[in-house]
């Protein structure tokens, strides 16, 4: 890792060049809320957004994707592999941790080359957040307030009149050579990102009643709380929660047959555990036919399967389940609420 | 690119139609390489422009000769337009997936098979193992119920399966018609005529959830060890790999973990019977 100094004078030609070589993915303003999209200018970037509608994850997991091309009558397929080389600029670190996650699942037994080709060719800069996004993100008690070992090529501070970046892979450093005018950091600098550090950290609170490395504990004893009825029976089973989550990743596949009637494509596209027929199959048999069931399957991922299984958080603390769920169903009062069942009361 | 969700091409060799409801597709791969599966496992059957599905694999590998075969039953879009294919069409495959049945541990067991309805399409891929290779257990007793004698299932086996000395075969119905001769009654009305040594006895049952709940009741009742008593769970297994999440039992993948789990793997697991 080195430390670099880009002047915010000189970002929008850092951002202008990169633009010549990669597609460039920001947050962009949408009306009153902010989106990740591509870039068509430097000065749409902007890099003091609060919040994404959806997470980047977009951009490596689209919303749905052709697997392959087939033409029926003949049986022949082609994958269609999108290795577009690609910047995502200014991801949060929930998201950085998020995204480690989807590595993991993606490369797990059986190599998803889909994902890991737009992966692989994907340089992913981070931002680090000064300020919560709102009273609904948590990262600091998740612990993705600081970003991931090896989960980022690059990663900037703001440090007022110019960014302090964190060169963490070739791949950025690379970046960094090719297309920015950058100095390296001097003893002020690191003075200034160290105070930049300190005064960020008391502005962002703890939200959980405990300690982040109980969960998958507090977890596996709430089997049968009766929370996941009393969640039941206000959810609507929307699935928005899972559609706005960056660690969501559940699918499902679907064939698309264009006018020739033999030719046509295999796409995946996001499916959420929330909907109904999740888990129904052809002879009818619904295997998570409630919606409490359903909720609980859900933050048992969150909080629980995706740690056992890969040793990472399934739950990054981001708050957007919260703030898209109409009836008020969030990881914060879940888990402290389960662990207020356990144990009586929050810790003081 | 080759990529895990690119079906290979299986040629359609014979059609054999069982019932009103299931037919036997007897397959090989297109460049001719064996299939190479265990029995308990499925693989993921597709039509190209309507779709692909979980199928189990219904023969043994001791009887594969370059192909294997699917009884699949017509219960949706998918398998409805399987069911119009016909011999020399193609179908997309791909697999084969999942854990099967560890048969190098049922060695000198006795084994009970306990199939209801469809379940004897994957059961059948098992028993046939047994029997290809039947020094190497000990008893062997194949208890199969069916709704009524119209849906029982590869009739010409479970005759064959009758006339074998070393094979106790009970076939029960729920529902009789005039000419049914055997027993009447629901799956478990057969676990009591059946001669076995429980504590030396590997039972092996797959049918629906309902029948599940009941089976295990005998059999633990019986004395079998739950370490001893293995089942296959019906899931939507949409990709087969283990990423998409619609078969998951809590933390289990089925299509990963299982279909196959023993008794004693999956009887803390929350919804998985």
């Amino acid at each position: 890792m080195s430390l670099k100094i880009i002047p915010k004078d000189a970002m929008a030609a850092f951002v202008g060049s990169l633009l010549g070589a990669y597609r460039v993915i920001g947050p962009l303003q949408k009306e009153a809320k902010f989106v990740f999209g591509p870039l068509e200018s430097p000065d749409e970037l902007r890099l003091d957004y609060d919040t994404s509608i959806l997470p980047p994850k977009k951009y490596v997991l689209p919303q749905h994707e052709t697997l392959f091309e087939f033409d029926a009558s003949s049986f022949e397929t082609k994958a269609v592999i999108d290795d577009q080389p690609t910047v995502i600029l200014g991801v949060h670190t929930c998201d950085l941790h998020a995204m480690q996650l989807l590595d993991a699942v993606f490369q797990k037994t059986h190599l998803d080359q889909h994902y890991m080709a737009r992966r692989e060719n994907t340089i992913l800069v981070g931002i680090e957040c000064l300020d919560p996004c709102d009273d609904h993100s948590f990262c600091k008690s998740m612990g993705t307030l600081t970003p991931p070992t090896g989960g980022y090529d690059l990663h900037l501070t703001d440090m007022g009149d110019s960014f302090a970046v964190d060169v963490e892979t070739e791949k950025g450093a690379w970046l960094i050579v090719h297309h920015a005018q950058a100095r390296d950091a001097g003893d002020d600098d690191y003075a200034r990102i160290n105070a930049v550090m300190s005064e960020k950290w008391p502005r962002f609170p703890y939200k959980l009643d405990f300690d982040i490395g109980e969960l998958p504990a507090l977890m596996s004893v709430s089997q049968k709380s009766p929370l996941w009825q009393q969640l039941g029976d206000i959810c609507l089973a929307c699935g928005s929660c899972t559609n706005v989550c960056p660690t969501c990743y559940c699918f499902d596949v679907s064939d698309k047959v264009d006018l020739s009637l033999t030719k046509g494509h295999r796409e995946r596209h996001w499916d959420s555990c929330q909907l109904d027929e999740f888990a129904l199959v052809a002879g009818g048999h619904n295997f998570r036919p409630s919606r409490a069931a359903r909720q609980r399957h859900r933050f048992f991922r969150k909080g629980k399967y995706q740690t056992d299984a890969y040793g990472l958080l399934g739950c990054v603390g981001c708050g957007r389940c919260a703030r898209a769920c109409l009836v008020d169903i969030t990881p914060v009062k879940t888990f402290n609420e389960l662990y207020r069942q356990r144990t009586g009361g929050p810790r003081n | 690119m080759n990529t895990i969700y690119l079906p290979e091409p299986a040629r359609i060799l014979s059609i054999e139609p069982m019932t009103a409801l299931e037919k036997l597709f007897t397959l090989e791969l297109a460049k001719g390489q064996s299939l190479g599966h265990q029995p308990g496992q499925f693989v993921e059957v597709s039509v190209l422009g309507v779709g692909e599905a979980p199928i189990s694999i219904s023969s043994s590998p001791s009887r594969s000769n370059g192909t294997f075969e699917l009884c699949v039953r017509r219960a949706g879009d998918l398998t409805g337009v399987i069911h119009q294919k016909e011999v020399g069409d193609q179908l997309g495959i791909r697999g084969p997936y999942g854990r099967g049945f560890p048969l190098e541990k049922f060695r000198g067991k006795d084994i009970l098979f306990a199939p209801g309805g469809l379940g004897l399409a994957p059961a059948r891929s098992v028993i046939n193992q047994v029997l290809d290779d039947r020094g190497r257990y000990g008893r062997v007793t194949i208890l199969y119920g069916a709704r009524n004698p119209s849906e029982l299932l590869f009739k010409d086996e479970l005759k064959e399966w009758e006339e074998r000395d070393d094979v106790e075969l009970r076939v029960t119905v729920d529902r009789p018609d005039d000419e049914w001769t055997g027993n009447v009654g629901v799956i478990t009305t057969l676990f009591s005529k059946a001669s076995v040594y429980p504590r030396n006895t590997v039972a092996i049952t797959i049918g629906p959830p309902i029948m599940y709940r009941f089976v295990l009741m005998e059999l633990l009742g019986k004395g079998i060890p739950e370490a001893s008593i293995w089942l296959s769970l019906e899931r939507r297994m949409k990709c087969g790999v283990g990423k998409c999440g619609h078969c998951q039992i809590n933390d289990l993948y089925a299509c990963q973990s299982g279909p196959v789990f023993s008794y004693a793997e999956i009887k803390a697991v929350e919804g998985a019977l």
